[in-house]
């Protein structure tokens, strides 16, 4: 699905965060956002999402403008979203909290296609744990088999290997790429990693609140 | 959404089981309360309706009452058989049923009366016929399946009501013989054994040949009475807290035929006033209403029972309070939790929704394991203290209240959850994200 943003800006307290971001990613594009810490990047995601509202400019999603407004909606039918700290509910096991994303999504469970992102990812035999129990490397692979299991169109993750040494990073980088061919989805990775750059057929630089070109 | 609600539940068990544990003690009192209640003030009307006065010795008219309408006090003492003829010679009295108490048998008492009283409890026999000669017997439904008596058997009656009270002796020189067994009334009639009062006076050896209409038999045995007297009254029974059976209470050394009281109905509103009067003018007796010495009795108990409801009250509003503040800090812990639900598709009234759901769900553990217990308690209450079925109360029974009160502490969980709800529904998850 097409992402497009359009002359987006944010201010907070009368500092300017962003300002005048413009790109597209199209239909299945993988698009990596790079940019130091404080440049912007969970902002602008955010905005993407429809969790915050921009100042100026707009985003869509398809063909239709996202804001907090309607976020619920359009994140619920296309978005899977894997964010920076929070990832599972906390009073939920691994699997239960798949389930229930697949349940809000539309309403029913898919048990196989479950077993078969956790086995992908790896964290098959932590199925059963609750969030605490995880490792930083198993929740976030736990938390990218939530945004995965809605088969989303556009997959969207903000800092995904922050907690994880080179290895995993790796691992991980792969599994979001391949996730999001079989998915068929557009993908779009926040962060200031660029040793993920590799893997990204297009980068964003964010700096300052600006993209770079 | 349950299944988060309850997943959050069970996320702090500890928590979770004393909230659910205060709304149990309380659903637990105000069910007990209502059941008591209900079922006692159900009951007293029951087995008072069609007695407008009752006629006894002179004491305690609630003890009068409570002797000869419920069966569960002492008798306040006797009265000359004359009297019955006088009442029943009144014009403005319709009926007028006599009765002989002071014996039991296996703890249900023995009732000397005659055909009026089926008359006033409208009793049925089931099986076998009416009492006639003297010495015959006839069980109501639960003194009959409770002693498992059965048509022809013989029972002999213990002197005074107690089953196991040191001091009783048995008549063992006088059996009475079961020939009929009542219908099921939901009265006290269920657990009395009705004989003729003759007969009441034959175990106490009383000579009567020819007082009363229909003392049919010869039961004149001297030596028979004798023997019981010197060694019921003079030597094995002095408890002075035991009243003796009326009629024990002779003067001087002969026994006299007497009965313990007298249940009138009026025939018109002019019985109403003049009999009472009449009765307390112009006898040494005593006249006291059912009606009014119960409602005396029920205000007495209502102060009572009133201020354990509002503890009771209170206590479920301490539980609400519980949950409000359990639900509360778990608010803050969990904003993180429900932003995130928030960003995976949850709507904010979803989100709005799991906690109410969590207050509602603690409230619906209260209500059940509370209702469950009161009635569990009555029902072992019943088993140890047959007192207590003699009041009426039956375990299993839900009132109709109980569905209110269980509406009630529902709303309280509810209403507790409604704040906590209220503050994650107003959440800005992106802010909350943002801040990690
Ligand atoms: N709610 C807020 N109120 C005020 N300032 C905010 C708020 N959220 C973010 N900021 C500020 O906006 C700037 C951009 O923050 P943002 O979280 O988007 O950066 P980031 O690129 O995601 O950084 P990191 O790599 O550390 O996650 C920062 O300077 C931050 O302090
Ligand atoms: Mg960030």
């Amino acid at each position: 699905m097409q992402l497009t943003v359009s002359k987006v800006g944010k201010t907070y307290d009368a500092q300017s965060v962003l300002s005048g971001i413009s790109f597209e990613a199209a239909d299945e594009e993988r698009v990596l956002l790079l940019g130091p810490s404080g440049s912007g990047k969970s902002t602008l995601l955010n905005i993407i999402c429809g969790l915050q509202s921009a100042d100026s400019g707009w985003v869509s999603i398809g063909s239709e403008a996202i804001s907090p407004s309607n976020g619920d909606v359009i994140r619920k039918r296309n978005m899977g979203i894997i964010f920076q700290t929070l990832r599972l509910v906390s009073a939920l096991s691994v699997k239960a909290n798949l389930a229930l994303a697949q349940k809000l999504q539309n309403g029913s469970t898919d048990p196989a296609m479950i077993d078969q992102t956790l086995e992908r990812l790896g964290i098959a035999n932590r199925a059963k744990a609750r969030p605490f129990e995880l490792s930083q490397g198993e929740a976030q692979r736990a938390a990218i088999a939530r945004a995965l299991v809605v088969r989303p169109k556009i997959l969207i993750a903000d800092e995904p290997t922050s907690a994880l040494d080179h290895a995993n990073t790796q691992t991980v980088a792969e599994l979001l790429l391949e996730a999001a061919n079989d998915a068929g989805a557009t993908l779009l990775v926040a962060t200031h990693d660029d040793r993920l750059k590799a893997h990204f057929e297009r980068t964003l630089t964010l700096s300052d609140g600006r993209l770079e070109s | 959404m349950i299944g988060l609600a309850i997943a959050y539940l069970r996320d702090r068990p500890l928590t979770t089981a004393l909230n659910v544990l205060l709304l149990a003690i309380s659903v637990a009192m105000l069910v007990l309360l209502l059941q008591f209640g209900n079922q006692a003030r159900d009951r007293f009307e029951r087995d008072m309706r069609g007695i407008d006065l009752v006629v006894g010795s002179k004491g305690s008219p609630l003890q009068l009452i409570l002797s000869s309408v419920f069966h569960v006090d002492q008798p306040t003492g006797n009265i000359p058989l004359s009297s019955l003829q006088l009442l029943r010679r009144d014009p403005a009295v319709k009926r007028t049923v006599p009765l002989a108490l002071g014996d039991s048998f296996d703890g249900y008492r023995i009732v000397g009366t005659d055909s009026s009283f089926a008359d006033l409890y409208k009793t049925k026999v089931a099986s076998g016929r009416s009492f006639a000669a003297p010495m015959e017997a006839v069980l109501g439904a639960k003194a009959a399946s409770e002693t498992g008596a059965d048509l022809g058997q013989e029972f002999i009656g213990n002197h005074g009501f107690s089953e196991d009270e040191n001091g009783n002796q048995s008549h063992d020189h006088a059996p009475f013989k079961t020939v009929g067994i009542l219908e099921a009334t939901g009265t006290v009639v269920d657990r009395l054994i009705l004989t003729s009062y003759e007969s009441v006076w034959d175990v106490h050896g009383i000579a009567h040949a020819d007082e009363v209409e229909g003392g049919n038999q010869d039961h004149g045995d001297n030596a028979h009475g004798q023997r019981h007297r010197t060694h019921s009254t003079a030597t094995l029974h002095p408890p002075p807290d035991m009243r003796s059976p009326a009629i024990l209470q002779a003067n001087g050394t002969e026994l006299e035929p007497e009965l313990t009281a007298l249940l009138v109905t009026y025939r018109n509103v002019s019985g109403a006033i003049r009999v009472p009067s009449m009765v307390n003018r112009q006898t040494e007796m005593q006249s006291a209403v059912p009606a009014t010495e119960t409602a005396r009795l029920l205000a007495l108990l209502g102060a009572s029972i009133d201020g354990i409801r509002i503890f009771a009250w209170l206590l479920a509003l301490t539980g609400g309070l519980a949950i409000f503040v359990a639900l509360l800090n778990m608010a803050r812990s969990r904003e993180g939790d429900l932003a995130l639900l928030r960003v995976m598709g949850a709507s904010r009234s979803q989100v709005f929704l799991t906690i109410i759901l969590e207050g509602l769900i603690t409230a619906i553990m209260g209500a059940v394991v509370g209702w469950i217990t009161a009635h569990s308690l009555i029902s072992i209450a019943r088993s140890n203290f047959p007192t207590l079925a003699d009041l009426g109360l039956t375990p299993w029974q839900a009132a109709p209240a109980e569905a209110g009160l269980i509406a009630a502490v529902l709303a309280i969980g509810a209403f507790a959850a409604l704040i906590p709800a209220l503050r994650i529904y107003r959440i800005d998850p992106a802010r909350t994200l943002a801040r990690g």
